[in-house]
């Protein structure tokens, strides 16, 4: 299992990802992620043991933050780990996910 | 002032009257049909370029006046004011009034404008302005879908805007849509990007093995299109890539537009993708959106450039450029390939020398024959073919068509019918019909003589009609077509037609004819050309067609036409013209009879023949050709210019089938000489009254021959034949 639970209280689950965050893992990742937006009100997830990621682990990260937005939970990614960095970074990303701030604009339609 | 000065006055002129022709057929053909854009355009066009050229040469009591006139079509190309009959009549009556402040500027430039001509500038602004925009309103233009609204929230002047649509499959094809942008990175900087992810569904529904991501990226770079195209040439299968160019290239674009060759016209695409605008990908992406939507019935297939913008691989002002200039070079080119302006001097002076050249071909033709020179035999035939073109497209060049003449008709009759209070449409047909541009302008005035005298006495009054039973509304038919080398103009009305027995009386009142006329009604008809019976009161009597016919007659006739009249009595008249298409080289045919030569215009030759018993045979005492059966008049062209009897010799004749319209007679002449390039002289005053005859021609050895007139001599022919009393000959053989 690449997603580890590290705590669960108050409502708050706190999440590690392990590994990689590609479209080889990205089936997996999302039936466990998703398990958990029901259960919750409020997401934590560990990044710093990702090691890999690509348009399909971002794909998902962002699916993850809209599905939280939705459900009015809070979402709170931590400890990136470098991998993870850069693809924010490249993709002007960092802050939004740095913080709860939803992205909603991303929704609008060309 | 000095002569450049003048000569640019004069170009003036010349176009202004152009321009004031065409609007004036503009708008009558807008009473018609007011929904026509073109025509509004042609009209704003007229009055714009009228004021643009006035306004170059000072004259500003033009430029003031037209400038309402623009102003007001300017409103109605934009829709904000409908055209009606009452805009119609007033935009006609600007025409004329136009034309009168040219015609001042154009003699007294300097002195001001005369105060009726500025009162009547006034009171035509007023009425011009008078009903403000009702009707119509302009619907706004949606052009919200035509801005290039580029890359969403991202506007950066000087990148480029890259938006990248990635496909559900993108992912499980192997692309990485991360690497591609990490690539891009390397050529530039990346401004701004946006990730967007539009079409992920929510839940269990989204498939994280599909791709849903959508980038935006404003990137700057000195790459062109096409490079930045090819980062994601791998990708093309699974993403929609549109390269917007910075707006800061914009204008460099347009430079390069303005800069592109205006000799060739090219294509929209062709134009934006050699200034680096777009690339051969976009173009083809566009045509193949094109090509898709021309399936479907729904909507009418977008132009190329309307995709482009809205495919956001190119800005609309970009497209708008490319279009004008290649709206301009169209034109550039249609109007350089089409239209030269020539002095009509120069032009007779050519022909003149064409015919001259005719002539000594002849010449050189003759010797070469005479002194048989077989070797310049080659070079002989193949100059003579060569003059033979030379002189056709020469003539061509003053061909024009009947159809302007026709159609300034349509004003006589809106004007005329007004006046008389009555309703009068005029039906114009074969207005394509070309003749020879001194023909035309010198049948402008028997034409009009003649429509005027059709709606004025000939179409009655509805009341009258209505009684009689027909339509309220008259009709008048001018009508051209060609028929065996001559043209034929027709002027037809329905109106009360001619009352036979009032002619009569008068031309024996007049000592014309004597009572025991025997005249048959088309004899009757022709009277009323002559002169006797063109005064005023009797022309009342004849419903008018007496007026100034003889004067109508005798213009046709100088000009070799002839002319005939037709009329059913309560049905109504038809005048039809004959006129040659040309007055100055006729393709001819010589023949030779006693000792002198004729020309027979080619056109009229229907056949000719060797006289054989077998197929033809003359029968000297009841006077008729016997040719297969068929009966025909004849005239032995010797006996009939040399008024000799035929000789008692035997000698071996052959004879000319020539054709005028529906008659036919036969030439009985001694030699065939064959085809032959005829340059028409005209005869001197004193020939005028030769019978039979219409020119002569200077032939290669310098003697003269005498070019024939067909029509009149076949109406000899059959006068001779039918032996009633020459008594018309002089009507008919003109």
């Amino acid at each position: 299992m690449t997603i580890d639970v590290k705590a669960q209280q108050n409502g708050v689950t706190q999440l590690a990802i392990q590994g990689e965050m590609t479209i080889y893992t990205a089936l997996e990742q999302k039936e466990a992620l998703s398990a958990h937006l029901k259960s919750s009100q409020e997401l934590q997830i560990d990044l710093s043991g990702v090691s890999e990621i690509d348009s399909a682990g971002l794909q998902l990260l962002l699916f993850i933050k809209r599905e939280t937005s939705a459900q009015q939970m809070k979402l709170s990614l931590v400890q990136h780990s470098q991998a993870v960095v850069e693809v924010l970074e490249l993709l002007n990303l960092s802050k939004h996910f740095g913080d709860p701030i939803v992205l909603t604009a991303n929704r609008k339609k060309s | 002032m000095s002569n450049e000065f003048d000569a640019a006055l004069t170009i003036f002129a010349q176009e202004t009257e152009q321009l004031l022709l065409d609007m004036e057929s503009a708008l009558l053909s807008l009473e018609s049909n007011p929904e026509d854009s073109e025509t509004i355009n042609s009209l704003f066009r007229a009055m714009h370029t009228i004021k643009g050229s006035s306004g170059l040469f000072g004259f500003n009591p033009i430029v003031a006046f037209t400038h309402e006139a623009e102003s007001v079509l300017d409103k109605v190309r934009n829709g904000e004011r409908s055209i009606d009959a009452d805009l119609i009549s007033v935009l006609l009556d600007s025409k004329d009034h136009t034309a009168r402040l040219i015609d001042h500027c154009l003699v007294n430039a300097d002195a001001p404008l005369p105060a009726d001509l500025a009162a009547a500038s006034d009171r035509l602004i007023k009425r011009l302005s008078g009903k403000q925009e009702t009707g119509m309103q302009a619907t706004p233009i949606d052009d919200g879908k035509l801005q290039a609204e580029g890359g969403g929230e991202i506007t950066v002047d000087d990148s480029w805007l890259i938006s990248l649509e990635f496909q559900a499959d993108a992912l499980r094809n192997g692309m990485d849509p991360l690497s591609f942008i990490r690539y891009l990175k390397t050529m530039g900087e990346i401004k701004e990007i946006l990730v967007t992810t539009p079409a992920m569904p929510s839940g269990e529904a989204m498939d994280p093995e599909s791709c849903y991501l959508h980038f935006k990226i404003a990137f700057k770079s000195d790459a062109s299109k096409q490079t930045i195209e090819g980062v994601f040439e791998f990708a093309a299968d699974d993403c929609a890539i549109k390269i917007l160019p910075p707006n800061a290239k914009v204008e460099e674009y347009m430079r390069l537009l303005d800069a592109q060759d205006e000799n060739h016209v090219h294509r929209l695409g062709e134009m934006l993708v050699q200034i680096g605008a777009l690339t051969r990908n976009d173009v083809e992406q566009a045509l193949k959106l094109q090509t898709a939507a021309e399936g479907t019935e729904e909507e009418a297939v977008k132009p190329l450039g309307e995709i482009l913008v809205e495919q956001h691989v190119v800005q609309q002002p970009l497209v708008e450029q490319a279009l004008k200039k290649q709206d301009q070079t169209k034109q550039k080119i249609a109007s350089e390939s089409n239209y030269i302006r020539v002095d009509a001097t120069k032009l007779g002076q050519l022909i003149n020398l064409v015919g001259e050249l005719v002539i000594s071909s002849a010449a050189m033709n003759l010797i070469v024959e005479r002194h048989g020179l077989s070797d310049a035999d080659d070079v002989a035939a193949s100059m003579n073919a060569l003059v033979g073109s030379i002189r056709d497209t020469a003539l061509e060049l003053r061909m024009v068509q009947i159809g302007e003449t026709f159609n300034r008709f349509r004003r006589v009759v809106r004007d005329v019918s007004a006046e008389l209070g009555k309703n009068i449409e005029l039906i114009i047909s074969g207005g394509e019909t070309e003749l020879d541009k001194t023909v035309v302008e010198k049948i402008n005035d028997p034409l009009t003589h003649l429509v005027r005298n059709s709606l004025d006495h000939g179409i009655e009054s509805p009341e009258q009609r209505l009684a009689a039973g027909k339509p309220a509304q008259g009709t008048v038919q001018l009508n051209a077509y060609h028929e065996s080398g001559h043209i034929v103009i027709q002027i037809a009305d329905d109106g009360a037609g001619l009352n036979s027995e009032k002619i009569v009386a008068k031309a024996i009142a007049n000592g014309l004819i004597k009572p025991d006329h025997g005249l048959s009604k088309q004899e009757i008809y022709n009277l009323i050309f002559a002169a006797g019976l063109s005064t005023k009161e009797q022309a009342t009597n004849l419903s008018g067609r007496g007026v100034g016919m003889d004067v109508v007659k005798k213009n046709i006739e100088a000009l070799r036409g002839t002319v005939a009249i037709d009329s059913i009595e309560g049905q109504g008249t038809t005048i039809t013209i004959h006129l040659p298409l040309t007055l100055a080289i006729i393709d001819g045919f010589m023949v030779g009879a006693e000792q002198d030569r004729y020309i027979i215009p080619l056109s009229m030759v229907d056949e000719c023949i060797e006289m054989d018993p077998k197929e033809c045979e003359i029968n000297e005492i009841e006077h008729y050709i016997n040719l297969r059966g068929q009966v025909l008049p004849y005239l032995r062209l010797g006996d009939y210019f040399n008024c000799r009897k035929s000789d008692e010799q035997k000698r071996r004749e052959s004879v000319v089938v020539v054709k005028a319209g529906q008659n036919k007679a036969g030439f009985v002449v001694d030699q065939l000489h064959g085809e032959h390039q005829t340059v028409i002289k005209p005869l001197g005053k004193m020939f005028e009254k030769l019978k039979g005859i219409t020119g002569a021609t200077v032939l290669g050895d310098g003697n003269v021959a005498l070019i024939l007139d067909v029509q009149g001599l076949i109406q000899a022919a059959m006068k001779k034949r039918s032996r009633t009393t020459p008594y018309l000959t002089s009507q008919h053989t003109q």
